[in-house]
């Protein structure tokens, strides 16, 4: 497959020997317009890849953070059309790997293969897909594969070694490493056992390996950091937009926040 | 025809599956390897069977509803009274079931979700029953209508939390209970209370409510020598209805009919008549007919009665819709009220607001049928949590 801005990215951070920072926002939210500045301030703040969460009304893997940012981007009326329009206009402007995070629901209506496609002409590199695991994807990957679209897969610390095997053979771009059990948001500390997870994945793929759920200050953003390839941070970024004005001072002061974050990474 | 089954990950044809995040994948396989074993087992069997006696009070009693049958001046008809069943509700048959499946998994942590409060009651009993720790999650908008039920939960020593997102209903009470349940998998059994959700729920749900079908088919026969014309059963997530209509389908001739919730009419979209409305989707780990709109966002729905309250059907109905072999109708709160009243003063038999959609479709569709016709409506649950909300929906009514 031809190789997508994502995985272009991760080559490059190897060979300057840089962990990688991913940011999450929830498109839409407090409505497209602002996503695409958004992005663009973290693409400044310097946050190497981006997942844009397509909003749904029953995100179940979400904690309530990100719940009520989908809400807030549905009220505001972010439809599928609105979303691949948003990432249309941010590749006017640039080259930042993004990935759609999404749920199948959002993608079936109107059909799976025709959703892939038009994320595919408005630029973006890849999917999350929440709730398709192993089991259910065969009838999905051929859409993502003839789009040269990564199929970013998850590994979870209820995730025997056996089905890890099975998973990262599917995988590409890189694999997202939950770090602990639950639903997405900020925790006070990094859950342990998170780098043993690492390595188990690392023995048995040579994909760069993101860690997430859970981080939200620049000590952890470093932590994780150390432990893996890249740190996926969603919840704390979604915060911080939400918590500021939503002016372009207020998303100015979200991204020196995300930056401090960054830097912590990229100081390893 | 054969009774449907599930393959391995749980497809009934083109719905159901196991459409989850990654976290619940090994606990969900590791519930259906140990539902596989002790399905076989006669010592799980004859446990369940004990209890199931002793303890919920089955069988419960296939009624001639003489007065009923008179009234309506048409097919004879039996009612399944699941209102008999201890708690009040069919409900019980599932938590029953599960809390032992529960136990030999050494959870010691219960979790569930509950709409009308009838399957957070049930499995609040259980819990009680066998001393372990019970969470009920319950949209804060039935807590408001089903106040009795919470009532009952709490007093059997549950925690009932209050889901305060988007409806407020049902859907987004599975929504929190899933999210626990990622949070707590080691600890925890997650009893979710229809035949709904990722593999091995739907099925697992359905056998464990089958007990209503094969009861009844023997009770039928026993009484009339011969199997009915029609079973009739309300439908929300669609746990009594596949309960009561699996031990049948092999029986070609018996016509299945669920009924859903038209709320104030399919019309207005004020509903949950999931089969009036043509669109399949993915909702909470199974992929069925889903209301939604062209986005694929959840539709908001309604219906005077908290257990029909829901987006999604059971995987397996949306199989026996397309195939035919069940038919899916639905009436409207309006409709179901006068269920309600008309089986309280023919047969002294206060329904569930859920159950009241079944007789509803009986009252509506009795000219259909002849004398010569045998009809089981199942009773699911009895009609006591309803009354404060059924008083004031008269009054403005």
């Amino acid at each position: 497959m031809k190789k997508t801005r994502v995985d272009r990215k991760f080559l490059e951070l190897s060979k300057q020997g840089k962990k990688g920072f991913i940011g999450y926002l929830s498109a839409g939210d407090p409505n497209l317009e602002d996503t695409v500045d958004q992005v663009l301030r973290l693409e400044d703040a310097g946050v190497d890849v981006m997942e844009l969460a397509l909003p749904f009304s029953d995100p179940l893997a979400d904690g309530r953070v990100n719940q009520e940012a989908a809400t807030r981007a549905l009220e505001a009326g972010a439809t599928f059309d609105g979303c691949m329009n948003c990432i249309s206009k941010i590749r006017e402007r640039s080259e930042l790997p993004i990935i759609y995070y999404a749920y199948m629901n959002t993608l079936l209506a109107r059909g799976f293969d025709q959703s892939i496609e038009a994320a595919a002409q408005a630029g973006i590199d890849g999917f999350l897909l929440l709730d398709l695991p192993l089991e259910e994807a065969k009838p999905y990957r051929k859409a993502l594969t003839q789009n040269a679209l990564n199929a970013i897969q998850l590994v979870t610390p209820t995730t025997p070694d056996e089905r890890i095997q099975k998973i990262v053979r599917q995988a590409n771009g890189f694999i997202y490493c939950v770090s602990r059990e639950g639903v997405t948001g900020v925790q006070a500390e990094i859950a342990t056992g998170a780098g043993a997870l690492v390595a188990r994945i690392k023995e048995k793929s040579n994909l760069p390996v993101a860690l997430g759920f859970g981080i939200g200050t620049p000590e952890q953003a470093r932590d994780a950091a150390q432990l893996a390839d890249a740190v996926v941070v969603g919840s704390a970024i979604v915060n911080a937009f939400h918590n500021n004005p939503h002016t372009s001072e207020g998303r100015a002061n979200a991204a020196a926040f995300v930056k401090r974050m960054v830097d912590a990474v990229k100081e390893i | 025809m054969k009774p449907t089954q599930p393959d391995s990950h749980g497809h009934f044809g083109d719905y159901g599956g196991m459409f989850v995040p990654e976290t619940l994948m090994e606990p969900l396989n590791e519930l259906t390897r140990v539902y596989k074993e002790v399905r076989k087992d006669p010592e799980f069997k004859k446990e369940l069977q004990y209890y199931l006696r002793e303890y919920v009070g089955r069988p419960t009693p296939l009624y001639y509803a003489e007065r009923m049958t008179k009234k309506l001046g048409t097919a004879k008809i039996y009612l399944k009274r699941e209102d008999l069943c201890h708690t009040g509700a069919h409900k019980i048959n599932n938590s029953m079931g599960q809390i032992l499946l529960a136990k030999r998994m050494g959870k010691k942590r219960i979790i569930a979700e509950t709409g009308a409060g009838q399957h957070g009651v049930a499995t609040a009993t259980v819990c009680a029953m066998f001393g372990l720790e019970c969470v009920v999650y319950m949209g804060a908008v039935d807590m408001e209508r089903q106040a009795l039920n919470v009532f009952r939960m709490e007093s059997l020593g549950a925690t009932v939390v209050p889901v305060t997102v988007g409806q407020q209903t049902l859907k987004e009470a599975v929504n929190e209970a899933m999210r626990d349940w990622v949070t707590n998998i080691r600890s925890t059994h997650y009893i979710l209370g229809s035949a709904l959700g990722a593999h091995p729920y739907p099925m697992m749900v359905r056998d464990f409510q089958s007990v209503i079908g094969i009861e009844a088919r023997k009770q039928i026969l026993k009484a009339e020598g011969r199997l009915p014309t029609a079973l009739i059963a309300c439908v929300g997530g669609g746990s009594n209805s596949i309960g009561l209509f699996h031990p049948f389908i092999k029986d070609d001739g018996v016509r299945m009919i669920g009924v859903e919730a038209g709320g104030f009419g399919v019309e207005g979209g004020m509903h949950a008549a999931r089969f009036a409305e043509d669109k399949i989707g993915i909702l909470q780990g199974t992929k069925t007919y889903v209301l939604q709109d062209n986005d694929g966002q959840i539709a908001l729905t309604h219906s005077i009665s908290a257990g029909l309250d829901y987006a999604a059907v059971g995987p397996e109905h949306s199989l026996l819709r397309d195939l035919g072999r069940a038919e899916y109708s639905y009436v409207t709160d309006v409709e179901a009220v006068d269920g309600f009243d008309k089986l309280s003063q023919w047969e002294g038999i206060l329904p569930a607001l859920e159950s009241s959609h079944a007789i509803a479709w009986m009252l509506k569709n009795a000219d259909t049928f002849t004398k010569d016709d045998l009809i089981i409506i199942n009773v699911s649950g009895r009609g006591d949590k309803d009354v404060m909300q059924l008083a004031e929906w008269k009054s403005k009514n």
